[in-house]
């Protein structure tokens, strides 16, 4: 009886974090919800305890429905079947379990109907998920989106929508088009008011839509006729009862097989207006996209999870020259550094769930009463710290994803290149997360400027500050040895005063900060709990030769040096 | 027209996840070394409870389970995916009951419920493979019975029409109400517990369960009505001394052998061709493997 939460206690370590009280106690407005709904907490501890409780239903579903169904859906994938997706088999069983056991608007207020749970709990279950099939995750973690309608639509929408989700319909989010792909200020699909009934609709081509046959899409649209950047873009609700859409094709991908990739024709689709016009793209797609960075995270952390897991049953499992291949140093090594970015990505990810956590609450917060000085201050203080983390977590957790699913293959052998292990189609899923919902580059970009700042720094020495097991003292030392190195580095980058070269460089200086922030992660899990030693020092051994590495590089380049890489 | 169903459930040791340690010396079942869980078949019955349910919208599910007082956490477990409440039947009366006296035991407590339509049962629980519980509850409650039940397709009319699996094929059967039901493994599977159900429910519990809690707990309960299951001993379902437990029990066991399965003799045949083809078949049809 596979439960994918309680086999894996990290994901308990990282629940119980002691931020953890203070975030559930502002979500819950002090518990104020128990008088009103059955279901809700009366204080923390209990809380905690159905936070647990209904992690274990999804660790359940992940381990017993979702994982066993991994290998046919990918095999059997979606169909169209007269303009409308029809799931694989195993996608629609999955897709049941989980609607029968409520983990649908999992972190939606309570009079929508949804959980109200932290994003923490939710973002967990999208990490148990992802572990067991990575292309299903994206059909149920496009819950997502609610959090778009909940925070930008009006009260009507949101009372007509939300139930809706929290009930199990799913959702999409079209924004991608033929040419507007990581330039969405290039969106063409075209919305009109119908002045005779007074409704909008929508005529254009959306492509690559994840699960774009879902039963309400946020809709990104060019309403401003003349137009042509982002400015003229507005976002819409397409309900799928009112028709108008059909899907002319799915995509053949080369992984995450069991998701519909939808090319979309909108001809004359009814939509609703969300929010305000002309702040479709400035405002509302850069929150979606923020919650769908969040998301794609924590599934780059629970493939990464399956990659590892896969790896180490077969090194054990494995026996040549007389013995299990794990015994040998290449392979426990490479074991063991799959680990270490396992936990040090996972640590990641919930340090930054808890930052998007906490200024999202008090932004909720802020709509039901005017918040205090110092409420406003932590709100500001944990919004700047969400915005730095995403696209680092996103960014790095799923280039890690990527090398450990590599990893998991390379420890296979031969075997692992055929389809008869797991670690194949791991292989394949893994390889998305680093490109969709931005590449990689594309987090670069976003995070550079959180180096340039100093806005990492800033959280690096906050960490420095705080107070670690002294058995960790010696790995503590390289870290901040590390913080010289990056800052060095930062400085003679950022004095050349060139924006092409802080371009340049901007991956390597990224990455170094990365490597010291979940160096100081590890060291915390660490004091906390002694089962993160071992991946401490692991982490902390390979970020210290990384960030040497980067160092080494950015030092002994120049802005004229850069010519050699320029076509 | 409210419909009320009564599932009966048993919480056994978990035999399907057998260790070395699962029996003890003398042959018995070392139930501290297995984990206690739903019998897999009651699942299967509760599910098509909840399917009738999500027909019926005024219909009500009863768990009913006889155990000891621990037992109650089957009850949870049922709720948590859509029953409505549930009766642990306990007592140290009842222990040591045969399937006689089990099934004695249950139909006073049908009997003490009063009004049921339909009483649902997995066709046998996994510790003692009878399948004899449900029947005989059938038979002293003087109601039809519909065993191996694969699907319930309708309840209407003051009737239930029941897919049976059988090994050749399946049968459709109609029946008038109330009547007992066994469902086999082969019946859709249980949905899985429910996020709000299981946040609601979480500290539903029997008196003798109460009695162990804090006080800002025991206050919560008491202000909850719907948190207090029911706990039934053999004088609450006015059971017969006589016919309950060890002493309402004829079976009795003689002796436990431990068997481990092995080949005793094997035979091959030789070749691969049409002819040795036939051999096997016919050596198979023979020692009627198949036919």
């Amino acid at each position: 009886m596979a439960n994918f939460y309680n086999d894996n206690p990290d994901l308990r370590h990282h629940l119980t974090h002691p931020l953890m009280r203070k975030i559930v106690e502002l979500k819950e407005r002090n518990y104020s919800d128990a008088e009103k709904y059955d279901y809700a907490p009366f204080n923390f501890e209990d809380a905690l305890d159905s936070y647990e409780k209904v992690l274990e239903i999804a660790g359940e579903i992940s381990g017993e429905v979702v994982a066993p169904n991994a290998e046919d859906v990918d095999h059997e994938g979606p169909h169209v079947v007269d303009g409308h997706v029809v799931y694989a088999k195993g996608t629609q069983e999955n897709l049941k379990a989980l609607i029968k056991a409520g983990l649908m608007g999992i972190s939606l207020p309570r009079r929508y109907d949804g959980l109200n749970f932290s994003l923490v709990p939710y973002i967990m279950a999208a990490d148990m998920v992802s572990r067991a099939d990575a292309g299903f995750v994206n059909i149920w973690g496009l819950q997502d989106c609610a959090e778009t309608i909940y925070e930008f639509a009006d009260e009507d929408q949101r009372k007509k929508y939300l139930p809706r989700v929290c009930a199990g319909e799913t959702m999409a989010m079209d924004l991608t088009e033929p040419d507007a792909g990581s330039d969405l200020q290039a969106v063409m699909l075209k919305a009109t008011f119908n002045e005779a009934d007074g409704t909008w609709r929508l005529n254009g081509v959306k492509r690559f839509i994840t699960n774009g046959d879902g039963n309400i899409a946020l809709v990104l649209a060019r309403s401003e006729e003349g137009s042509h950047d982002g400015r003229g873009l507005s976002m819409f609700i397409y309900d799928k009862n009112d028709g108008g859409v059909v899907v002319r094709r799915i995509e053949n991908k080369m992984g995450i097989k069991g998701s519909p990739t939808c090319e979309l024709v909108f001809k004359n689709a009814k939509a609703e207006l969300c929010g305000s016009r002309k702040l479709g793209l400035i405002k509302y797609v850069m929150a979606l996209m923020n919650g769908a960075r969040l998301g794609i995270a924590a599934q780059s952390v629970g493939v990464s999870e399956a990659a590892y897991r896969e790896a180490f049953a077969y090194a054990n499992d494995r026996k040549q020259f007389g013995k299990p291949i794990i015994e040998f140093p290449a392979v426990f090594e490479m074991i063991s550094l799959m680990k270490a970015k396992l936990d040090a990505s996972r640590s990641l990810l919930y340090e930054t769930t808890r930052f998007v956590d906490m200024y999202k609450i008090y932004e909720d917060i802020a709509r039901e009463r005017t918040l205090t000085p110092e409420e406003r201050q932590e709100m500001k203080k944990y919004q700047k710290l969400a915005d730095a983390f995403t696209p680092m977590a996103k960014g790095m957790g799923s280039e890690f994803c990527n090398q450990n699913a590599y990893d998991a293959v390379q420890v296979h052998g031969g075997s692992g290149f055929m389809k008869d292990y797991a670690c194949e189609r791991i292989y394949r899923d893994a390889r998305i997360t680093s490109i969709y919902e931005g590449t990689t580059q594309l987090q670069v970009v976003a995070a550079i400027r959180h180096v340039t700042t100093g806005s990492y720094l800033k959280q690096i020495k906050a960490y420095e500050e705080e107070t670690y097991s002294e058995n960790l003292s010696a790995l503590k030392e390289k870290l901040v040895a590390m913080t010289a190195q990056f800052e060095e580095a930062v400085n003679v980058v950022v004095d050349c005063k060139d924006t092409e070269y802080v371009d340049f460089h901007a991956r390597r200086m990224v990455e170094m900060a990365g490597h010291i922030i979940m160096g100081y992660l590890l060291l915390g899990d660490a004091t906390r709990n002694e089962a993160f030693v071992k991946s401490a020092n692991v982490y902390v051994n390979y970020g210290e030769a990384e960030v040497a590495k980067n160092s080494k590089f950015i030092l002994s380049s120049s802005m004229d040096k850069m010519s050699v890489y320029k076509n | 027209m409210s419909l009320n169903i009564v599932v009966l459930a048993k919480q056994v040791p978990d035999t399907r996840n057998v260790g070395k340690d699962a029996m003890k010396a003398d042959g018995t079942i070392n139930r501290a070394a297995l984990p206690a869980i739903f019998n897999p078949e009651d699942l299967n019955a509760l599910e098509q409870a909840l399917q009738i349910k999500e027909q019926n919208e005024d219909a009500t599910i009863t768990i009913l389970t006889m155990g000891p007082p621990r037992a109650a956490e089957v009850i949870r477990e049922a709720i948590y995916r859509g029953a409505d409440t549930g009766v642990v039947l306990t007592d140290r009366a009842f222990a040591g009951a045969d399937t006689l006296a089990t099934s004695y035991a249950l139909s006073a407590a049908i009997r003490h419920i009063k009004d049921y339509d339909l009483i649902l049962a997995g066709r046998q629980a996994i510790d003692g493979d009878t399948a004899q519980v449900a029947p005989q509850v059938a038979e002293k409650l003087h109601l039809p019975q519909i065993t191996y039940a694969e699907k319930i397709e309708s309840v209407k009319d003051g009737k239930v029409t029941v897919v049976r699996r059988l090994e050749n094929g399946v049968e459709t059967v109609v029946s008038s109400l109330p009547a007992v039901i066994t469902v086999t493994g082969s019946a859709d599977a249980c949905r899985p517990r429910n996020a709000k159900r299981i946040q609601k429910f979480k500290y539903a519990v029997t008196p003798s369960e109460l009695k162990a809690l804090d006080p800002e707990k025991t206050k919560m309960v008491e202000s909850r009505p719907y948190l207090l299951l029911k706990e039934w001993s053999a004088a609450d379902v006015n059971a017969d001394p006589d016919q309950i437990g060890l002493k309402g029990s004829p079976t009795k066991v003689k002796g436990i052998v431990n068997v481990v399965f092995q080949a005793k003799e094997s035979k091959c045949i030789e070749g691969n061709d049409q002819a040795a083809l036939e051999d096997m078949i016919k050596e198979l049809i023979v020692n009627h493997t198949i036919g």
